[in-house]
């Protein structure tokens, strides 16, 4: 059935047939392979499946049949709790336990206004994301113009700025947060540090990819005239990227809310450590809430994000890269 | 050259408009993003109280703690209230149940030399004089009044309280001194008793010693070789943990493949369904792209905190949590690339008569792979070190661990070997993932080269 059958049996010559035999040679050994790399691929996918169902403590085969119970924690008595929960009005079930204390964790504004606990905590981080974003594309800028190729003032320098970016994205965050959180006290701020310096690295790779790109002719024109690095830099280099450099910031805030709200889980405040609270204590109309919240956030964030990038470099956006 | 005309200026002005008539909001565009950006920055400023916090951190424990990544100290303490002076190490120190360290000294007299950092940095004392020498001085404290007493000057490196005297030698370490006790923190560079542990008989032997018992020494446990009981020492090493550090980085390694890979399996066809050039209904297009989109905003977090609290805190959570979280990702990703593909091929292997999987096999399948396997080794690139984190709220692997050697402070040294691995691991993959990802690069230049070259 293949085509390579039906041409072989229309042309009639000795050429031909020797083509396609040799063809025929090569697709196979090439199926063989690619047999060979299929069944590697799915041992190894199942050694790895048994491990890892071996370190768990509880096994897939004998928790599967009551992932449905564990969901029905989550269902709440009364669906209003889910509302009241997210905007801190008093829930009617309340006897004081820490399950549907609500209105206590109000944040007053002034007189009767307030803002609810949950959207303040999801506000910090957002703004833990933003702030660390920030930071890290202050410096990836400079950064990046002395990594790339053909922007650089010293290749020495080069390589030194190059490794230091590349271990700033390979430290794992955690480990930063951890340190600073004993330094500037567990909270927002050893957040933003962590993550800032591993936006330092993140954005800097991509924006110095970006820069080995751009077009040369007018960083030329600008050395004819004598224009220093600064200045070639300025305005060779930055009008040509900064839609693409802009476009990968937008996607790193997309990132790093999602980061901020790991890393605020394991102590850097925000909506982490409220959502791991309330899931560990199985409270299901917080959780909801919760969720509902972040879920909110995270998608229009994505949403926004990907129309302002569409609108800055176009569809080559959405060539997602790490 | 000459100066322009006020004529020609305008006949200049005239011809661009488009440079020198721009619309308001192009002109003054980046303005307004720069106050707003520093708007921004003074609301943050105060919404995280950054000066109060600034003033109340402890920047002076940032080089303690980044010293204590590479070296370790020992806290040799002695007591002068009893009959005859005794050195006391701590329960669990690095010299092992039995110590006799070549820098503490005992004297003929009964009096104590201990070398922080060779003569130059020590202490000698006796019960009723200490003497304290570093950066070229000699300061002797008395103690016989109750309270140790300097007599003199005393130099900057010494801070003399009420009740104790504390002598600071650098990274060599300090000596605090009151009347009754004289307690050492000496430091060394390096990892202590990284191999062996004290409690192994190996413990203490160079390694000339330990290659030649593991050659052919007498058996140190009866019943088992010496290359067994070696390799048992350093994995269940107490300080270390080798085995439990190299267990959980595996697992982490296990969570970052198992979770992108099946996303990936699960994503491939569903991503043909996705994507709006090749589905066979609309209405399925949108339904699914919805679906990727929550599976992604749902957030790795809240699936590893779900699937925590299913199938209990291990590797087999984290897989999952990237999983549900990769199916979401990795069909966005698929189905963009999908809809970007060439529809000549189709059509070709379409009007042949072939049936529809004939022709998405043969018509979208090789023009699509090579952009399915970069992105999905990209994913895994992020995914390992994203597996590193979510496991610090139960999700397994190595994240855990370092979070919780992190929380007491003291086990710094564990931690930088921990970060080692990590970074050893994320290295290799990147460059693993790197070079196929490069070939496969090479596969679709070659592609768009041959259909450049057909086309002209």
């Amino acid at each position: 059935m293949t085509p390579i059958m039906t041409l072989s049996a229309t042309i009639q010559s000795d050429a031909a047939g020797q083509a396609a035999d040799a063809w025929r040679r090569q697709s196979s050994l090439r199926r063989l392979y690619t047999a060979i790399g299929i069944g590697l691929l799915l041992a190894t996918l199942c050694g790895t499946m048994w491990f890892a169902d071996e370190a768990n403590a509880g096994h897939f085969f004998d928790r599967l049949p009551h992932i449905l119970d564990f969901l029905s924690w989550l269902v709440p008595k009364d669906w209003n709790d889910v509302w009241r929960a997210l905007f801190d009005v008093a829930s009617p079930h309340d006897t004081g336990t820490q399950e549907f204390n609500f209105p206590l964790g109000r944040v007053h504004v002034w007189g009767g206004f307030y803002i609810p606990e949950y959207f303040e905590l999801m506000l910090t981080t957002l703004n833990v994301a933003l702030v660390s974003t920030f930071i890290g594309f202050i410096f990836a800028v400079p950064f990046s113009f002395i990594a790339a190729r053909n922007l650089t003032p010293s290749p020495a320098l080069r390589l030194v700025v190059k490794r230091f970016m590349e271990l700033l994205r390979a430290f794992p965050e955690i480990v930063i947060a951890g340190l600073f959180a004993a330094i500037v006290s567990i909270g927002p701020v050893a957040a933003i540090i962590a993550i800032g310096l591993h936006s330092i690295g993140a954005l800097g790779k991509l924006f110095y990819e970006v820069n080995e790109n751009i077009d040369m002719r007018a960083e030329e024109g600008l050395r004819a005239v004598g224009a220093n690095w600064f200045e070639r830099v300025r305005f060779a280099g930055l009008p040509q990227v900064l839609p693409n450099f802009m476009s990968y910031t937008l996607l790193r805030i997309e990132i790093n809310v999602r980061i901020s709200t790991i890393i605020g889980a394991v102590g850097g405040g925000g909506i982490g450590e409220e959502l791991k609270l309330s899931i560990s204590r199985g409270f299901g109309a917080k959780t909801l809430a919760l969720v509902l919240l972040l879920f909110t956030t995270i998608f229009l964030v994505d949403q926004f994000s990907a129309w302002l990038r569409r609108k800055l470099v176009g569809e080559q956006a959405f060539l997602m890269s790490a | 050259m000459a100066a322009m005309t006020a004529d020609e200026m305008q006949s200049i002005e005239k011809r661009y408009p488009d440079v020198f008539r721009r619309p308001l909001y192009k002109r003054f565009g980046p303005l307004f993003l720069f106050a707003g950006t520093l708007l921004y920055l003074v609301y943050a400023l105060w919404f995280f109280s950054l000066p109060q916090v600034l003033r109340e951190s402890h920047w002076e424990r940032l080089p303690l703690f980044l010293t204590q990544w590479i070296s370790y100290d020992l806290q040799p303490e002695f007591r002068l209230d009893q009959p005859e002076i005794t050195p006391k190490y701590p329960r669990f120190s690095a010299l092992g149940d039995d110590p006799h360290p070549d820098w503490v000294i005992t004297n003929a007299d009964g009096s104590f030399t201990i070398l922080v950092d060779g003569p130059a940095k020590s202490v000698t004392f006796d019960k009723a004089e200490a003497t304290l020498v570093a950066n070229g001085q000699t300061v002797p404290v008395s103690l016989i009044s109750g309270k140790p007493v300097i007599s003199g000057p005393v130099p900057d490196w010494i801070s003399a309280h009420d009740d104790e005297v504390v002598a600071r030698m650098g990274f060599a370490g300090e000596v605090r001194i009151t009347v009754d006790r004289v307690k050492v923190r000496k430091r060394f560079l390096g990892w202590a008793n990284f191999v062996f542990d004290t409690r192994s008989p190996f413990f203490g032997k160079s390694p000339g010693e330990v290659a030649s018992l593991l050659v052919s020494g007498p058996e140190l446990k009866p019943g088992t070789s010496n290359i067994a009981l070696a390799a048992d020492n350093v994995w269940n090493n107490a300080q270390w943990q080798h085995g439990d550090v190299w267990t959980k980085l595996l697992q982490t390694i296990v969570m970052a493949f198992l979770g992108t890979l099946l996303g990936g399996v699960v994503a491939f066809p569903l991503a043909f369904f996705a994507a709006r050039n090749i589905t066979p209904s609309g209405l399925l297009s949108q339904v699914l792209k919805r679906f990727f989109d929550f599976m992604r905003s749902v957030d790795m977090l809240i699936w590893a905190l779900f699937f925590t609290r299913a199938f209990g805190p291990g590797p087999l959570a984290g897989s999952a949590a990237i999983f549900f979280t990769e199916i979401g990702t990795l069909g966005k990703v698929y189905s963009e690339g999908l809809e970007n593909i060439d529809d000549k091929p189709r059509e070709g292997i379409k009007s042949t008569g072939a049936n529809g999987l004939l022709v998405q096999r043969y018509g979208v399948l090789p023009e699509v792979i090579p952009v399915f396997i970069s992105q999905t080794l990209y994913q895994w690139e992020s995914n390992t070190r994203g597996a590193t984190i979510i496991g610090a709220v139960g999700a397994g692997g190595i994240g855990l661990k370092l979070w919780e050697a992190m929380r007491t402070n003291s086990n710094w040294a564990n931690v930088f070997y921990m970060v080692l691995l990590i970074l050893l691991v994320v290295f290799i993959f990147d460059n693993i993932s790197n070079f196929l990802r490069r070939r496969l690069s090479r596969t679709i230049h070659d592609y768009n080269r041959i259909q450049a070259a057909q086309n002209q």
